[in-house]
């Protein structure tokens, strides 16, 4: 992962932030379908650890990929059900605390009650959500190391970085290349 | 996000992927001289406002026009107009997303960044309403040495907590939704831009599992907000419809006020794009068609509304509760009649031009009639507050008389400031524009159809 503010951090933070570059091949691709050849070559080949860039999501990234569906949705279940459970408690545990009747309606009225969790069920949703966004997509991927990046996966190009020792990076420049990879490094 | 293939064909052939990063990435810095003079007028607006505050501080709200029976008015009515205002951002870019409609990415960046710095606008009207400010946190449920909870039967309670759900909710949507496209505009930008946009794009370089999550969870926080959405501007209008006020009590007002709501602020939409789309030069990926379906949204909604004020006198009559009828006929005739037509032509007769093709495709045409739905909408809470609080039937001694004073006038100006202000810093420093999301409705670069003109995938 490329950051291109480099701090000064102390020791153990240093490794979770900016761990040590993992050698490897990366292949710039400009077209879809070229890098979906290189994926399924890839794959035949026998890696699995290898990272796809591309500007936009895509599902044939995904499909040819073959990876499992995203763990951020028990992240929003968890999230929404706590929130629903806190609403309920905040309102009846605290119209209890101090019961004072209001309108002449029940000390511990339901339907009012409703609005209230239903708002914090989306607000605790929302953001455990965020957070298994978070979790998953950006500190989960700083434990590979650094991997090359290049700067024009953001803008219009596809990138395939495989991680490979001194040995195998030959065979895998070459998968590369024949895939349609306009450029191939190595570092 | 990641869930559609191309849609609608791009506006123009030429229109790639890296002419979309440009495109966008060029509205960024170097502001022009009217860049300034309009964020100086914004902030000067902005300046007024503060004044004015600090004069209620200081004296206290009698300085504002309140009077017997009407102490819910200018600030109550410009809270409900920002709040409305908002939600047609929520809309464009959370339930368009989930009906897979590709027009949208064009347009809803914007929309959601109006969103936010609306509710923030919104904020402020209950808070200057209590005049104590620095009470402020009596709202918030905390234990306190009283042993006092908030009144959870209260609507002004559940309105406390739908607002602050959906400003927290339509902010972390907003920042969700600009990463991808930070990180693109940092891998182009250069000198103190580029640190700031390194950092606030936290990392994001667009690899497999980055996005795998990312469009996961993009789309729960759509589903999220969809329902929050209609809930906010319900409860907003459960303020009114809780009371037994005549012209507040009325069931019709959840559906009425959410439609309301998505009316104004497509309006909105269109009086915040029109410029900018000239300022930037974004004709090629905001086209007249984008601002034909804003258009068509603001004749669904404007037709719902227009039905609305219908079905309401029609029950004030039909209802046969006197209270009520003569509370209608002190809308319509009374001496506040002024505000009930100016309400009414804005919002239910005017947007009926937009049946014309013609208009709905003009640009300008569509810029004048936003701004007068705009007028109108701020009219229809007026209307709704002021005028059933101020009607003979609902306290006939009073002998209310209603003038809302230059301290209102104030307070409103500056909240047009603090919006304009907020809005103008955000256009020149993040993309108002999604990079990612236009990108996504146009055909994937190909071997074999790379051709241009060929845009189904």
């Amino acid at each position: 992962m490329t950051t291109h503010l480099r701090l000064p951090l102390p020791g153990p933070l240093r490794d979770i932030f900016h761990p040590p570059p993992t050698a490897g091949v990366l292949g710039v691709f400009a077209y879809l379908d070229a890098t979906l050849e290189a994926i399924a070559k890839l794959r035949a080949a026998g890696h699995t650890d290898f990272t796809v860039y591309s500007p936009i999501p895509r599902h044939e990234i995904e499909d040819a990929l073959g990876q499992p569906v995203s763990p951020v949705r028990a992240f929003t279940l968890v999230g929404g059900i706590a929130g629903c459970a806190i609403g309920a408690w905040l309102t009846l545990w605290m119209s209890g605390d101090w019961p004072l009747v209001v309108g002449g309606k029940p000390v511990l009225s339901i339907p009012p009650y409703v609005v209230i969790m239903f708002e914090m069920t989306i607000l605790f949703g929302a953001l455990s959500t965020i957070l298994g966004i978070l979790l998953n997509a950006l500190f989960a991927a700083r434990r590979v190391g650094t991997i090359q990046y290049d700067p024009r996966f953001t803008n219009d190009k596809f990138g395939v970085f495989v991680p490979a020792g001194s040995d195998k990076a030959a065979g895998v420049e070459s998968l590369l290349r024949g895939a349609g990879a306009e450029e191939v490094r190595r570092g | 996000m990641a869930e559609h293939p191309a849609h609608t064909p791009p506006p123009a052939s030429r229109v790639s992927y890296d002419y979309v990063t440009r495109t966008i990435a060029r509205t960024l810095g170097g502001p022009t001289r009217g860049y300034f003079l309009l964020l100086g007028a914004a902030v000067a607006l902005l300046a007024v406002g503060i004044i004015t505050l600090l004069f209620l501080l200081r004296y206290g709200l009698g300085l504002a026009g309140y009077s017997h029976p009407v102490y819910w008015a200018v600030f109550i009515t410009c809270f409900v107009f920002w709040v409305g205002i908002a939600h047609s951002g929520t809309l464009i870019s959370a339930i368009l997303f989930l009906f897979r409609s590709g027009w949208r990415t064009a347009v809803y960046r914007t929309a959601e960044a109006m969103t936010v710095f609306a509710v923030m606008t919104a904020g402020l009207f209950p808070l200057i309403h209590i005049g104590r400010q620095w009470y402020f946190y009596w709202l918030i449920p905390y234990p306190n040495e009283r042993g006092l909870w908030p009144n959870f039967k209260s609507p002004l309670i559940w309105d406390e907590f739908a607002i602050g759900t959906y400003f927290t909710v339509s902010t972390v949507f907003l920042i969700m939704g600009l990463i991808p496209d930070i990180a693109a505009v940092r891998d182009l930008a250069t000198g103190w831009r580029k640190k700031l946009y390194a950092i606030t794009s936290i990392g994001w370089t667009g690899s497999n599992e980055q996005w795998r999550h990312y469009s996961r969870g993009y789309l729960y926080l759509a589903a999220l907000a969809t329902p929050l959405v209609l809930s906010v501007h319900s409860v907003v209008s459960w303020d009114f419809a809780m009371a037994i006020v005549p012209g507040w009590h009325a069931t019709i007002f959840a559906p009425y006020f959410v439609a309301g709501a998505i009316y104004s602020g497509c309006a909105m939409v269109i009086t915040l794009l029109t410029p900018i789309r000239r300022l930037f030069g974004l004709e090629e990926l905001i086209t007249v068609s984008h601002f034909e379906n804003l258009a068509k949204l603001c004749l669904l909604t404007g037709s719902i509304v227009g039905y609305a004020y219908c079905c309401e006198y029609f029950i004030a009559w039909f209802g046969g509760n006197p209270n009520e009828r003569a509370a209608f006929w002190y809308r319509a005739f009374g001496p506040f009649w002024w505000a009930t037509w100016t309400m009414i032509i804005c919002n239910a007769f005017l947007p009926l031009l937009l049946w014309v093709k013609k208009i709905r495709t003009n640009i300008t045409a569509l810029f004048v009639i936003s701004i007068f739905v705009n007028i109108g909408m701020w009219f229809e809470r007026y209307v709704i507050i002021v005028v059933s609080l101020a009607g003979e039937p609902y306290e006939p001694w009073a002998n209310a008389v209603y003038n809302p004073t230059w301290a209102d006038w104030g307070i409103m100006a500056g909240s047009f400031g603090w919006f304009f202000m907020w809005f103008l810093l955000f256009v020149k420093n993040f993309p108002a524009v999604s990079i990612s999301e236009v990108k996504e409705v146009l055909a994937p670069p190909k071997r074999q159809a790379s051709r241009p003109g060929v845009h189904r995938t």
